[in-house]
């Protein structure tokens, strides 16, 4: 069985993102950049049913710009067999995105994409649900348990108040949540590995897709801040403010 | 233009979720309609036409639109899309679910966790984890939104909408519902609480977490809320964490207890109206954003509120 694993390359996770001063967008000259966690996670998924002998093959796909092939790279490094960069320097929504994905399950013709729930970067959330309903696809999101067999992902998704489970039957689209697993750090060996490890790279032209945007950023601005408040130096004090200042009690 | 609100509900009531999100709703068109789907219908949509200025609500049953399959959504809600020009959903687990399906089928971006409608075309959303606001212009015909219930108010009740039963589709074939864990609780529901108290990796077990956090918790009458951190070290259940990639609360007074305040915390509460610190370390972040931050200790902290609290009469 082969998986696909759509990642990508997003501003580091400890990284404060900075609203630029025109109002365009964030900041992201000489900031670090990393895979984007849930991506990781999924990465991390996909090598574990690798390991498990459910999967035969794991592919890693980005549509992103050159550097992104670090970001593929990394997954490589991480257990992937090979890597696709659908390469362009424009910022695709995720529907185009979703568009891209959908030429590229056809060309692959994976029986399961696992996907991160979200980027965080746009925290859309919103991919790979698209991507199911591009294909006709069953989708199985905010998962943080996945069991493959027989034909079925069985999948544990977070929900509103608890857990639920549900069975798609493959193919599927499963994105994945925090608590699915913890991935693992790359190897030295493995980092070594991955440089050998087939990278294909597409221009996005060349699939034919309709990528164009549909939302057009009027601006980017800072949130508003909280004003400064004040330390209190006592419990009684607190509960005092609280009732008789800010009459929340 | 008519709008459609999917409504929030757990086949049992209708969430205040779904007020706040014909709030939004209202700016966009003044003929909304509120889709209820699921199972005990009949009981939900009536609490949906109480709420002031919805024209109609369309209630949907069967056992897939209750177990929140996105696939039975999708199959319901895209061909009613042929009587309205925008659908809007709160952005809980279950919008996020099925809101992007049903925006890829017609052929259209979804606008995620709006904060403010600016006007029809026009929405402010929040990304980098909320560190920064994205003011977004649609150029499509249709538009598929979902809403951050926290910033809006809640639409009034004294409504007196007509109740129309519409036909449920058939249950999707490719996916199965098993079962489900919903953790039962006396306390209110985190993402709508008045108050929440929010307990964080000091707490070093999840013991001592309910051991702290919860008492103080029942004697506010407050949710329970708890950081990443304290969520990933397996001190609190995963639906307790807040966060950019937990629950987004807003409520009333929000009581942060050894919590240091990492950024993806704070992008799920900071819009709380008091925010309460009580962290030993002067320097965490969190006393950034708190109106009242106590540096002390929880341990010694934490009884001497409940103490003072009693006194009050808490």
């Amino acid at each position: 069985m082969k998986v696909l694993v759509p990642v990508k390359r997003v501003i580091d996770y400890n990284v404060k993102a900075r609203v630029k001063a025109d109002q365009t967008g964030v900041d992201l000259a000489n900031v670090k950049m990393s895979m984007n966690p849930f991506c990781e996670i999924a990465v991390e998924e996909a090598v574990r049913l690798k390991e498990k002998g459910v999967a035969t093959e794991v592919v890693a796909v980005s549509v992103g710009p050159t550097q992104a092939q670090e970001t593929l790279r990394t997954a490589l490094a991480m257990g992937a067999d090979r890597a696709i960069l659908v390469q362009t320097d424009q910022d695709l929504e995720p529907l185009a995105v979703a568009k891209v994905l959908k030429a590229i399950v056809a060309e692959e013709n994976p029986e399961l994409v696992v996907m991160g729930k979200q980027a965080i970067d746009g925290d859309n959330n919103a991919t790979g649900q698209m991507l199911a309903a591009l294909l006709d696809w069953p989708q199985a999101t905010f998962a943080s348990a996945l069991e493959v067999g027989g034909g079925k992902a069985k999948v544990t998704r977070e929900v509103d108040g608890g857990l639920q489970t549900i069975e798609a039957t493959l193919p599927a689209v499963v994105t994945a949540d925090l608590r699915l697993n913890e991935p693992r750090y790359a190897s030295l060996p493995n980092i070594m590995k991955a440089k050998k490890k087939p990278l294909d790279v597409k221009e996005l032209g060349s699939l034919g897709v309709d990528t164009g945007s549909r939302l057009k950023v009027v601006k980017v601005t800072e949130p508003p801040k909280r004003a400064g408040g004040i330390k209190v130096e006592t419990a009684a004090d607190l509960v005092s403010k609280l009732k008789n200042e800010a009459g929340v009690l | 233009m008519a709008v459609l609100v999917i409504a929030d509900h757990d086949n049992a009531s209708l969430k205040d979720a779904t007020h706040k999100t014909v709030t939004a709703a209202q700016k966009l068109s003044g003929d909304v309609d509120v889709l209820v789907a699921g199972t005990n219908t009949a009981a939900i949509a009536a609490e949906a036409a109480k709420i002031a200025g919805v024209r109609r609500v369309l209630a949907a049953e069967s056992a897939e639109l209750g177990q929140g399959l996105a696939e039975a959504f999708e199959a319901l809600v895209v061909p009613l899309m042929a009587n309205y020009d925008a659908v809007l959903t709160p952005a809980t687990s279950q919008g996020k679910n099925i809101s992007p399906r049903i925006a890829a089928k017609l052929d259209v971006a979804q606008i995620s966790d709006v904060v403010e409608v600016v006007d029809a075309n026009t929405f402010v959303r929040p990304i980098y984890a909320g560190n920064a606001l994205e003011t977004v212009q649609s150029s499509d015909a249709k538009k598929v939104i979902t809403v951050r219930p926290t910033v809006f108010k809640a639409a009034a009740e004294g409504g007196s909408a007509k109740v129309e039963t519409i036909a449920a589709p058939a249950a999707p074939a490719k996916v199965k519902f098993i079962g489900q864990e919903i953790v039962k609780s006396a306390r209110p529901e985190l993402s709508g609480a008045k108050i929440v108290v929010s307990g964080g990796r000091a707490m070093g077990s999840a013991e001592e977490f309910q051991r702290v956090i919860e008492p103080l918790a029942d004697k506010l009458g407050a949710a329970v809320g708890a950081s990443r951190a304290a969520v990933d070290a397996g001190y609190a259940p995963n639906d307790y964490q807040v966060g950019q990639t937990g629950k987004v609360v807003a409520p009333e007074l929000y009581v942060a207890i050894g919590i240091s305040g990492a950024i993806q915390h704070l992008a799920g509460m900071k819009d709380s109206k008091v925010i309460v610190a009580i962290n030993k370390d002067p320097d965490a972040p969190i006393f950034q954003v708190a109106d009242y931050g106590l540096v002390a200790d929880y341990k010694a902290a934490v009884p001497e509120v409940m103490d003072e609290l009693s006194k009050i009469g808490k």
